[in-house]
């Protein structure tokens, strides 16, 4: 079987799939707006303090963005018996996964990278440091679905499934919280930042390399 | 091709389900597991369907034991459980498709509409699943034996929810995959209306 | 010897259970011996008094914690590999002393922080990470109790810990990188001054008994995980239950 059928067919099965839940496809978006919007009402509207804070902020609600759809990744797919049907398919189950994380990618990060721009504008951003803020956003999420694949397949079927997926994948995001958040800083200070590029780069591929792969090891053994 | 069992266990959570089950089937062959509910039906289905591992013993597949060559036994195979694995949210035909292509033997729309008119299916084809009643959707999925061309078919009840005229089409469809050379490993809490069958009771 | 032959845990429960005795005396000992080196007969520091002197249970137990992660990824590995169960049973044994001992690192400290640098917590790399390794042991823990089925249990938090120890060095440079640019926290506690002889000779034999109490508990636990689980097994009925 070819590698790109493979992943393309699972993408646009996702996608289809999601296009058809319009409700659930936007609530990772509106989520994120109003996790960040809240931030001023928490801390008070100086601007020169919300500016300062605001890559952090956008960061924290990426996050917590991501994490949302995370628990549905897998879990209507298992609910149904079509998780089942896709690991007996003679496609390679990795390729299925790897499918499946980049149709959430689309549907829970990208629309974060792009409604950048309109949140960092309320944050008294300046317009390279929203572009530095969009590019660490592109390149760090797909790495927040990546590790958290393996979560949402480690808790799968499992009681306080959603709860728990927080507790074992947050930690794990560190370093894209620390390396995304800090490229903005770097430059803000006029500091080099291409070494924060290169460090989020590195996760993207380690993580595109391993976490599709543990994820389908850990869903065959909750398929089990 | 011959599917060979020898000396299954199998545990579930601490309880030893069953032990030193053996058993061959062969081509034109066909193999009704029975037992009483809970005695591991659906987990002898699932073993060999190479959903789960044993607790001991070896299923081998030609000769070659599952776990070495999963991508031909895949190829080879059809499970159908209890679960009806289709999306509520695409039709039958989008269903169909969908799992044609992911079988590895992608369908065409009239391939998918031949089949379905054979299950009396015609006319719901672009209706979503979620609104077609259980034996309906039973009839979606067990389209996937005529779309899916594989000498193993491995069927958990598959009557369930089916009407007369429908268990009398799978019946047809039975007949012609053993008739082909088929290979077919059942279970089912009626009796099956075919002679010539093996079983093995747990 | 046939080490395959208590990867069983029919005879591997009576082994441990000869061994518990053993770990548990040398640990009582080694702790009284270090004990007494740490109040009595290391010298007082002369920058941080006698304040200091909580850094022999500090130090010792931040080792520990992230020494028996290691091992725990290592069971899991063998686990994974081999499809032995019994270590499975190791890797849940383990976890919660790890994480008794992260803990203990993280109350030391803090501790430790608030006469040297007036503060419960700063945020040093080195007190973050250690945070971080403990919310990693909370979370194999809260996985592990959540499955009920001891196979999946066995084979999730196998994965987990794998995952985990994959990431502690990327989270563990991610942290470093993050404190040496925001420059928050200064003090670090490496920068001791030379460590006297005595110091040094304390930390290890506490070292070496918390070594002692980790084998005692993580064999005792796996004692009660094996009856746990084999509750039906012909073996438990004839032979443990005296």
């Amino acid at each position: 079987m070819n590698l790109f059928t493979t992943v393309f067919i699972m993408v646009r099965r996702d996608l289809i799939l999601a296009l058809r839940h319009k409700s659930e496809l936007l609530t990772a978006l509106f989520f994120f707006v109003i996790v960040v919007n809240l931030l001023p009402l928490g801390v008070g509207p100086d601007p020169k303090l919300l500016s300062k804070i605001a890559p952090g902020v956008l960061w924290i609600g990426a996050l917590l963005a991501t994490l949302l759809g995370l628990p549905r990744l897998f879990a209507h797919d298992y609910q149904d018996g079509s998780l089942e049907q896709l690991s007996l398919s003679p496609h390679s189950f990795t390729l299925i996964v790897l499918g499946k994380i980049m149709a959430h990618w689309l549907v829970a990060g990208l629309p974060v990278v792009l409604i950048t721009p309109f949140l960092g504008i309320q944050f008294n951003l300046s317009g390279p440091i929203i572009a530095v803020m969009m590019a660490t956003l592109l390149l760090g999420t797909p790495v927040l679905s990546l590790i958290g694949s393996i979560g949402a397949a480690l808790t799968l079927g499992v009681r306080g499934g959603g709860v728990l997926l927080s507790l074992l994948i947050l930690p794990l995001y560190i370093p894209v919280l620390i390396f995304g958040a800090g490229a903005a800083e770097a430059y803000r200070s006029g500091l080099d930042m291409s070494g924060y590029f290169w460090l989020l780069a590195a996760l993207d591929i380690l993580a595109l390399f391993f976490a599709p792969w543990v994820s389908a090891v850990a869903l065959k053994v909750a398929l089990e | 091709m011959n599917l060979s069992v020898s000396n299954l266990s199998c545990q579930r959570g601490e309880r030893l389900l069953f032990e030193n089950i053996s058993f061959e089937l062969n081509p034109h062959q066909w193999c009704h597991v029975t037992g009483e509910n809970g005695a591991g039906k659906t987990s002898l289905l699932r073993l060999c369907a190479g959903l789960t591992n044993p607790l001991s013993g070896l299923i081998k597949w030609g000769g070659i034991p599952l776990k070495e060559d999963t991508d031909r036994f895949h190829q080879d195979t059809l499970y159908l459980g209890h679960a009806n694995a289709l999306k509520e949210e695409l039709s039958p035909l989008e269903n169909l498709q969908l799992m044609s292509q992911l079988d590895g033997s992608p369908a065409t729309e009239e391939a998918i509409l031949t089949v379905l008119d054979r299950w009396g299916l015609l006319g719901r084809e672009e209706l979503p699943v979620r609104v077609l009643s259980a034996g309906q959707r039973r009839r979606v999925l067990l389209s996937r034996l005529t779309l899916k061309p594989c000498p193993l078919w491995i069927l958990d009840e598959p009557f369930n929810a089916l009407d007369r005229r429908a268990i009398q089409t799978l019946y047809e469809l039975f007949n012609q995959h053993l008739e082909q050379g088929g290979l077919l490993l059942i279970t089912s809490h009626q009796a099956i209306e075919m002679t010539d069958g093996m079983s093995v009771n747990l | 010897m046939n080490w395959f032959k208590y990867a069983s845990p029919a005879s591997f429960y009576p082994l441990a259970g000869k061994l518990i005795p053993y770990f548990a005396a040398i640990t009582v000992v080694l702790l009284a011996i270090g004990l007494w080196i740490s109040f009595f007969v290391a010298p007082t520091d002369f920058q941080q008094g006698e304040g200091y002197r909580i850094i022999f249970v500090h130090v010792p137990a931040s080792w520990m914690s992230m020494f028996i992660y290691c091992v725990m990824a290592f069971w899991s590995a063998l686990g994974l590999i081999f499809n032995t169960r019994l270590s499975g049973m190791m890797t849940q044994a383990l976890a919660p002393t790890g994480a008794l001992f992260a803990f203990l690192s993280l109350v030391t400290g803090s501790l430790w922080g608030k006469p040297m640098w007036g503060t419960w917590w700063v945020w040093d790399a080195r007190l973050t990470s250690q945070l971080i390794l403990f919310f990693l042991y909370l979370g194999y823990l809260a996985l592990t109790s959540a499955i009920d089925d001891s196979r999946r249990r066995d084979k999730a938090g196998a994965i987990l810990s794998l995952v985990g120890v994959v990431n502690v060095p990327i989270i563990y440079f991610s942290v470093i990188w993050w404190n040496t640019l925001h420059q928050g926290a200064s003090v670090s506690m490496t920068k001791a001054p030379t460590m006297a002889h005595t110091m040094l000779m304390g930390m290890l034999i506490m070292a070496l008994a918390f070594w002692g109490y980790t084998i005692a508990m993580g064999l005792k636990r796996v004692r009660c995980i094996i009856l746990e689980r084999e509750m039906s097994s012909e073996w438990i009925k004839k032979n443990a239950v005296e």
